[in-house]
């Protein structure tokens, strides 16, 4: 067959600046919103800033940075990426897709529940209870059962619409479709939550909201697991390590300022981070004073922050309304642009590995993820359900594959030098032994500590109360499923074509288009002229 | 507000948008080189 009958080009993104948008929308996500405040509160209020900074600059960005090298480098998905890396390699890019695709599953059901709230703002629907609301009149939780298909269907339809934007975005393209939503949605979230933090900084007892949230605790910083809770935040809160910025790599030209992009997301969503800080703890200020309690008493976080403290906030304040769009819509277009990027990683390695065009490769992947979510989510068994599945996805899935991925990379094939000369060879701010040391020495060290204790708490002490059956299905099977079946589509056949289309790849990297591959890299062996790859 | 959480929320502030105005600022003085 012609070789430009097996070839086809990869998309690209029209600039550096789009990359970096779209970047910074996949990484500002819900959990700047409502899980920074309540953990840095939680970790030494004003004395978590010096743990977090270190994380930011000995894991975040040199994490960011080793997805940034192994996309741009490799020009693929990760499978595609991991597999020219080194054949061996590849199941920790199915591993990574696979991780995506179980957390793209639940997450639209979170932005769904937001967007719903938004309306609810305008006429405060949840009346003086807003937690008997969210847990009965929304959402419809049969306490007694473990789990059903029972659906609620108010949460079914805005799920089912979430879904169809969020296709709708990817089956426009890179460039078209995500670029120009995160060009649009990225500025949007910018300017409604800037106004929100104004309106929460001007409510009565705002400073006393701010002043729990920065008095630091410097004994805090002499307890390890403030330290890890530093990283752990930086690691979620970044969309390192499972996939997403090694996809978004991938659509980079050839001569892209890698180290300097990558500076600017890091700090991008540790500013939102910290702005999300003085937004959320200003409100909560307001609200302990309206109820005539210490601050302390009122810190949430995660769903109970967003769908009860928050709603409780809009009952209590003068032009209340207002400020629930404000703070929903900025969880809507966060969590959008978040969810855009981790089901592009899906629809990425299918195209690669198929052929499959743009559109029905969205389709296929995409209906499934959709039909998986509606499916199990928005039932009256659902929340219990999400629970298990978000914890054992962050906790083992992106926690495990970081670890697996990095102690492969750094130690078992040695390419940490590589990827570090890939860097240097494209941008303006150097790396060197210290990023070598951070991301094959420290980070896996860290990550490794995470997995372990995390695995010895959850076989001691189940999860969070919750029947042992759901936890073993939705928690333990869901990812030891998907590492079975990461190692499983190892053994399907990549499409026809896919050695010399790297070859052939006009943005591919000048070193690897000058030098001879090297031991690992995807140089077309001899059946590669036929275009079997496996 | 304490003074200590004051002089925490400056050097958050700082450091942190500090450091995004220069990654800005650097990135700036290096456009990428035309393929």
């Amino acid at each position: 067959m012609a070789q430009h009958e097996v070839t086809r080009k990869r998309e690209v993104w029209s600039g550096r600046s789009v990359f970096i948008m779209a970047a910074i929308g996949s990484a500002v996500g819900l959990g700047n919103i409502w899980r920074f405040p309540y953990i840095a509160y939680e970790n030494g209020g004003g004395a978590f800033l010096i743990p977090y900074l270190v994380a930011l600059l000995t894991a975040g960005i040199p994490l960011l940075l080793v997805d940034y090298a192994i996309g741009h480098k490799f020009r693929g998905s990760p499978p595609l990426a991991f597999r020219r890396l080194r054949r061996g390699a590849e199941f920790i890019g199915w591993w990574q897709v696979l991780v995506c695709f179980v957390i793209g599953v639940y997450y639209a059901v979170i932005v769904a529940w937001a967007a719903r709230y938004t309306f609810f703002s305008i006429t405060e629907a949840w009346g003086d209870d807003p937690e008997g609301f969210f847990m009965s009149s929304f959402l419809n939780q049969d306490t007694d059962a473990t789990f059903g298909l029972s659906f609620v269907p108010g949460v079914a339809w805005t799920l089912l619409l979430v879904w169809i934007a969020t296709l709708a975005v990817l089956a426009l393209g890179v460039q078209r479709g995500i670029g120009n939503a995160n060009r649009f949605f990225v500025p949007l979230l910018v300017l409604l939550f800037g106004a929100l933090v104004v309106r929460s900084l001007t409510l009565d007892g705002a400073t006393t909201g701010l002043d729990a949230f920065f008095t630091p605790n410097w004994s805090a910083l002499t307890d390890t697991g403030v330290w890890i809770a530093a990283y752990a935040q930086i690691f979620f809160s970044l969309s390192v390590a499972f996939g997403i910025m090694v996809t978004y790599a991938s659509y980079l030209k050839r001569k892209t300022n890698l180290t300097g992009s990558g500076l600017v997301v890091g700090f991008s969503n540790s500013s939102f981070e910290v702005l999300a800080g003085i937004g959320v703890f200003s409100a909560l200020g307001f609200m302990a004073q309206a109820q005539g309690v210490e601050v302390g008493e009122v810190v949430a976080g995660g769903i109970g922050l967003a769908f009860i403290a928050f709603p409780t906030i809009v009952s209590e304040m003068p032009g209340g309304p207002l400020f629930g769009v404000l703070f929903f819509g900025s969880l809507v277009f966060a969590g959008f642009t978040s969810m855009i990027s981790i089901i592009q990683v899906t629809v990425s390695a299918f195209q690669d590995k198929t052929g499959l065009g743009r559109v029905p490769a969205v389709l296929a992947i995409g209906g499934v993820s959709a039909i998986v979510s509606l499916l199990l989510f928005p039932t009256t068994t659902g929340l219990n359900t999400l629970d298990v599945v978000d914890r054992f996805a962050n906790q083992f899935g992106i926690v495990g594959v970081a670890f697996v991925a990095l102690v492969v990379v750094a130690w078992i094939y040695r390419r940490l030098p590589e990827l570090r000369d890939h860097l240097n060879s494209v941008s303006s701010f150097k790396v060197g032994t210290g990023w070598m040391v951070f991301t094959g020495i420290i980070t896996p060290l860290v990550l490794g500590y995470m997995l372990f204790s995390e695995i010895r708490d959850r076989v001691r002490d189940g999860y969070g109360g919750l029947p042992d059956s759901l936890v073993t299905a939705f928690g333990w099977s869901v990812q030891a499923g998907v590492i079975i079946l990461a190692v499983l589509l190892t053994f399907i056949p990549w499409r026809r074509g896919i050695d010399e289309e790297y070859e052939l790849d006009e943005n591919r990297p000048l070193a690897s288009a000058q030098a001879p591959a090297s031991s690992g890299d995807p140089s077309p062996g001899p059946d590669s002229s036929t275009g079997g790859t496996r | 507000m304490s003074t200590a959480a004051v002089a925490m929320m400056i050097l958050a502030l700082v450091t942190l948008w500090g450091g995004l105005l220069l990654s800005i600022l650097h990135l700036r003085k290096h456009p990428d080189d035309p393929d």
